[in-house]
């Protein structure tokens, strides 16, 4: 047997692609995301300085509407792919509640098993998938936040203008959690981290 | 007559375009000062996000639409007290002496003659409830009047086949927005704010309101309107707030 057949492609080059593009658009979006939020703060308190990107709010928008073209347009091909491909239906499904709940109790527990990389836990297809639906939260409230009366009818569908601004922030952190799990699960699993750039596992 | 009078104006249109140069030639000097390690400000980088922003005026000016409005609200729903917003804080608002104020014109516009401001009391005169939306992320609901921006262009000839209509304001602020921008049903030459008298911390003599765009694009204090195919810029995009800014 050759090296080659003793190894598996889990991670098509589309995904790792996609994934790293989306890695620096979504820092590029929440760090001068919260630089803007910090000249008008929805909550009392304020993001650190330090972690914020732009120096200022008319640096911070420069940035949150150039990454914006990229990170929509990476987002796009990779749902569009996603879904024409059978990569979602394969991978993200099936997500079944009881399932994610007895993965995250075995999780917390230690005891998760993720042995087959190539193949999700419902945990994570969970997380996965949320954070698929949360990033096109973000696209959609971002439209309604960038251009409300131009789209109008969308905000209709989020409290308008400000209903918009809060969905905005709020799915932010949610986006937040969920890639801080990500990388804290990286961490416990650290063989997963070289797959993200190869796409390949060896086999048995 | 009629040439002498071209001359003067277009000097003044000049005097105009100088002091607008004067003060980006004195704002990129400033920002060359402000280079530190930061990301945002080496030069490269600067260059990308400027062009970036460059990109996105065209993209709004795509999404714009001349006919769709702003949402209109019931006057109850007016924000009391609307927010004072400016470059400077509220305690230095200019004060403008109305009895001695000519709204100036210069620039492609056939009837050049300035404007006092009983004259201009005596258009036609249209309200709006709309929503301002302030580029730092907050909004409230105010109450204008005054005339519709493209009657009024309408009125004074103005070539609306140009690109840009700039204006210069008696506080020393400056801006332009785009002629479709200008010519939308909803853009005012605003005197009056809820029913009184624009006051000077709104704007006084007058300010031009325009629900499809972001507080900063609402000059107040104008005193000099300018039609031109020449870019004309404005006093918080040479800081690098995106010029088109529609909402």
């Amino acid at each position: 047997m050759s090296a080659d057949q003793r190894t598996m492609l889990i991670h098509p080059l589309v995904v790792r692609v996609c994934h790293w593009l989306n890695v620096l658009a979504v820092l590029i979006m929440i760090t001068s995301g919260w630089a803007i939020y910090n000249a008008s703060p929805l909550f009392g308190f304020e993001i650190p300085y330090g972690i914020t990107l732009g120096g200022w709010l008319a640096g911070a928008l420069q940035w949150h509407f150039a990454g914006m073209w990229l990170f929509a347009i990476n987002g796009l091909a990779y749902v569009l792919y996603g879904l024409f491909s059978g990569h979602f239906r394969r991978k993200l499904l099936p997500i079944s509640p009881s399932a994610i709940l007895s993965d995250v109790r075995d999780a917390l527990r230690g005891k998760l098993a993720h042995d087959d990389l190539s193949v999700y836990n419902t945990a994570q297809r969970a997380a996965y998938a949320a954070l698929i639906v949360l990033l096109v939260v973000m696209i959609a409230t971002g439209i309604v936040i960038w251009k409300p009366v131009q789209f109008y009818w969308m905000g209709q569908w989020m409290g308008d203008y400000e209903g918009a601004r809060y969905l905005h922030f709020f799915a932010m952190a949610a986006i937040a959690f969920i890639v801080f799990v990500h990388v804290v699960m990286v961490a416990l699993v650290p063989r997963t981290l070289p797959t993200m750039f190869t796409g390949k596992i060896r086999h048995g | 007559m009629d040439k002498k009078f071209a001359v003067q104006r277009s000097s003044a249109l000049e005097n105009l375009e100088r002091r607008l140069f004067l003060k980006r030639s004195l704002s990129l000097g400033a920002l060359a000062m402000l280079a530190g390690c930061d990301i945002t400000d080496q030069e490269g980088v600067q260059r990308v996000l400027m062009g970036m922003s460059r990109w996105n005026d065209a993209a709004q000016q795509w999404l714009f639409s001349s006919t769709r409005l702003a949402p209109e609200f019931p006057e109850s729903r007016i924000t009391r007290p609307f927010p004072f917003n400016g470059y400077y804080s509220e305690d230095e608002v200019r004060v403008i002496d109305g009895s001695k104020f000519k709204l100036e014109l210069a620039g492609m516009i056939r009837s050049r003659e300035s404007w006092t401001l009983p004259e201009l009391y005596a258009l036609p005169q249209v309200s709006q409830v709309t929503r301002h939306i302030c580029v730092e992320g907050w909004s409230a609901i105010g109450k204008w009047s005054g005339v519709r921006f493209s009657d009024f262009l309408a009125r004074i000839g103005a070539d609306t086949t140009a690109k840009y209509v700039g204006f210069q304001c008696a506080d020393d602020y400056y801006g332009s927005i785009d002629m479709a921008t200008a010519l939308h049903p909803q853009t005012q030459l605003s005197f009056r704010y809820d029913g009184e008298l624009l006051p000077p911390k709104y704007g006084y003599p007058m300010k031009l309101r325009i629900p499809t765009k972001l507080g900063f694009k609402n000059p107040k204090h104008i005193a000099a309107i300018f039609v031109t195919n020449q870019y004309p810029g404005g006093y918080w995009e040479e800081q690098g707030y995106n010029w088109f800014s529609g909402s």
